[in-house]
């Protein structure tokens, strides 16, 4: 159990001190320093029920609901199908019964689970934070370690604030180069997926470095760090720095006045040390990223704008061509279109991928003085309440009706549609969330990701649009 | 949980890779809890006509040698996606208690150790050759044995696999975390007085 000498990355400097004990055989147990909870875990309190335990540490616990929550309503009793009400319901109970503090429907900082614990400062550098989902690895992006875990490792951290683990293996993925104009962090993240594949960092944790990388601004990293499952990875981590400590300062959760110092002063020992090592390496080069769009139906299938619909045949082995016959049947493309000739339906812009300030300002930015084209619906659902605030303040929910934007309340919504906010079949969806899965909006819907910005080009199009070329980038 | 010691059972192709947890299970039926029987869900909609709501006669858990079986055989990075564990819950319920991947989502792999469905992980090389048996043989056996870490194809042919040693010791005996942990009381009593001072949070 004794630390091995000498230069140690970010995760091993967290997982090191969040460990309880280590067994033979190599599983450690792991406290666990904040526990979030979302509207979608029920499952957990029963298991707590049946066996008669209980939270160990309340106070480390932090629930809102945003799954199931309506985004026409504050209302829960207008949340219209009652199994939607009830897992509302539910969490509202089960915490109160066990007195953990829940920003519930209504509350100024409700909202979706990984937009609130960063906005809250309640994620911060060097903790070891848990959720039951799995794009956990958010809130990474301020220096954490973060993963999601299913509901029965839920229960357990429930009833002992431990988890048992083996060691994940690490990998460096260093974005070097200058991003161009209308580059965003979602850009970065679908372009290193499209390179390293779905499956490219099972098994690791990501630790993102290079120039690019430092440049992005807190959102930025946040949607890196958010999409970093979609590459396989159980964590993603951006190490702290100016930028983040910029962006915790205040917030209601981070420490304050004489503790924010010291805190500081800790944080400032975390990033990986000069010459630590990591089982895999990958770079990517910054400068050639272009604002991307996917095709298909994982992640993976990402393209520049300015690319075609791939062909099957093109495809390195059977096994490829006969997923992409299946990924271009459901989406309903001809090889060799190009993506800016293809039509949209529908445009969501939300979700804990891209649903923060920084997101909506951008998409706001196109939207700005234009409208959105003749039958396509745009929907523009606020990632929490302080972000609904903050826009309204801006004056950004005004732009965006003006140009005929719907303007919603706070929750996942059309992510995946647990409350109601799907597509019908065969509309096809420019999205800013994460997952183009088959279904995921709902049954028979085309989903297709990619940036706010690009999202707000392709909603004032008609169909998939360069934002570069719209905003004269 | 059930315990998991030898399975010797009919297996299903499903030759693709990148299948995720919203195919295995839609997230409209994810407000159901774990008293409900989850198997109807398994692949709803992948194994539906989308016009009519009818089973697929093509979808290969709905074909006759097919539907007794009890493992799943699938391309790279099965169950990757969403942590639901429902996606584990629809495919034990159905029948199945292993799944074979050349890999296979990291929070999919947990859930599968913690509620009696092993996920077995072989080469890809490996898996391609036994999805080709299932196919050219429909109904083909496989089994599957933990204590001793192997899995005998169809043809006969035996694969190793390597699985954590603590999961393998739960599944073989049908314990949960929980009971592990209780042992460790002192330990995280005594780690929660050192980090409470440490580290204000
Ligand atoms: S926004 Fe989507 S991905 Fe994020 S927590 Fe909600 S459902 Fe999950």
């Amino acid at each position: 159990m004794s630390e091995p000498a000498g230069p140690r990355t970010l995760f091993e400097k967290i997982w090191s001190r969040h460990r309880v004990t280590e067994r033979e055989d190599g599983q450690t147990l792991l406290y666990v320093g904040r526990h979030l909870l979302h509207d979608g875990g029920a499952t957990a309190f029963d298991v707590l029920r049946k066996r008669g335990l209980k939270p160990r540490a309340p106070d480390r616990i932090f629930a809102t609901p945003d799954h199931y929550v309506s985004t026409a309503t504050r209302k829960l009793a207008e949340i219209e199908d009652p199994r939607h009400r009830e897992m509302v319901e539910k969490l509202a109970r089960n915490t109160a019964e066990h007195g953990i503090r829940m920003f519930g429907l209504g509350d100024p900082n409700q909202g979706i689970v990984h937009v609130v614990g960063p906005e809250t400062g309640l994620s911060q550098p060097g903790i070891l934070l848990v959720c039951g989902d799995s794009h956990t690895s958010t809130h990474g992006a301020v220096g954490a370690l973060a993963f999601g875990i299913g509901s029965t490792e839920v229960a357990h951290v429930l009833a002992t604030q431990t988890l048992w683990q083996r060691k994940p293996k690490t990998m460096r993925i260093t974005v070097d180069g200058t991003l161009g104009p209308q580059v965003t962090g979602k850009d970065v993240i679908l372009a290193i997926i499209a390179q390293i594949g779905a499956a490219g960092a099972t098994e690791h944790v990501i630790e993102y470095a290079g120039n690019a990388i430092r440049g992005l601004s807190m959102e930025g990293r946040l949607t890196l760090c958010n999409m970093s499952i979609e590459a396989g990875g159980r964590a993603g981590m951006v190490a702290p720095d100016e930028t983040t400590y910029a962006y915790l300062h205040g917030r209601p959760y981070a420490p304050q006045s004489a503790e924010w110092e010291q805190a500081v002063a800790r944080w400032r020992e975390l990033p990986s040390d000069e010459g630590a090592a990591f089982d895999t390496e990958v770079t990517v080069d910054g400068s050639a990223i272009r604002p991307m769009v996917t095709w298909g139906n994982s992640p993976e299938d990402a393209l520049p704008i300015d690319a075609a619909v791939p062909d099957p045949e093109s495809a390195a082995d059977a096994e490829r061509r006969a997923q992409m016959r299946r990924m271009l049947d459901y989406m309903g493309l001809t090889p060799g279109t190009k993506l800016t000739d293809i039509a949209i339906d529908r445009v969501f812009i939300g979700s804990c991928t891209n649903s923060r300030i920084e997101d909506l300002r951008a998409a706001a930015a196109v939207a700005d003085g234009r409208k959105v084209a003749e039958g396509v619906t745009a929907w523009v659902v606020p990632g929490s309440e302080p972000v609904k605030r903050q826009a309204e303040a801006e004056g950004l929910h005004e732009v965006f009706r003006r140009a005929g934007f719907e303007w919603r309340e706070p929750g996942c919504s059309m992510c995946l549609g647990t409350n109601g906010d799907i597509a019908r079949p065969g509309q096809r969806v420019a999205s800013t969330s994460n997952r183009n899965f088959m279904g995921r909006q709902g049954p028979g819907a085309r989903t297709h990701l990619l940036s706010p910005a690009m999202a707000a080009a392709a909603a004032v199009t008609g169909r998939f649009a360069d934002v570069r070329r719209l905003m004269g980038g | 949980m059930e315990a998991f010691v030898t399975l010797d059972a009919v297996a299903v192709p499903l030759p693709l890779p990148n299948i995720d947890t919203d195919q295995i299970i839609p997230a409209r039926f994810l407000s159901r809890p774990r008293e409900v029987n989850h198997a109807d869900f398994l692949f709803h909609d992948a194994r539906r006509v989308a016009a009519t709501g009818e089973q697929n006669p093509e979808f290969p858990l709905n074909r006759e040698p097919w539907r007794a079986a009890r493992v799943i055989v699938a391309g790279k990075n099965f169950a990757c996606g969403s942590s639901r564990e429902a996606a584990v819950w629809a495919l034990f319920d159905a029948g199945f208690r292993c799944a074979i991947a050349p890999s296979f989502g990291d929070i999919f792999r947990n859930n599968g150790t913690k509620n009696g469905l092993l996920p077995v992980v072989l080469p890809a090389a490996v898996v391609e050759d036994i999805l080709a048996q299932l196919e050219a043989s429909p109904g083909a056996r496989i089994f599957v044995d933990l204590p001793q870490q192997q899995v005998t194809a169809p043809d006969g042919s035996v694969h190793g696999f390597e699985i954590d040693p603590f999961a393998k010791h739960c599944m073989l005996n049908g314990l949960d975390d929980f009971g592990v942990t209780a042992a460790y009381e002192d330990d995280i009593a005594a780690f929660e007085r050192r980090y409470g001072r440490e580290n204000r949070i």
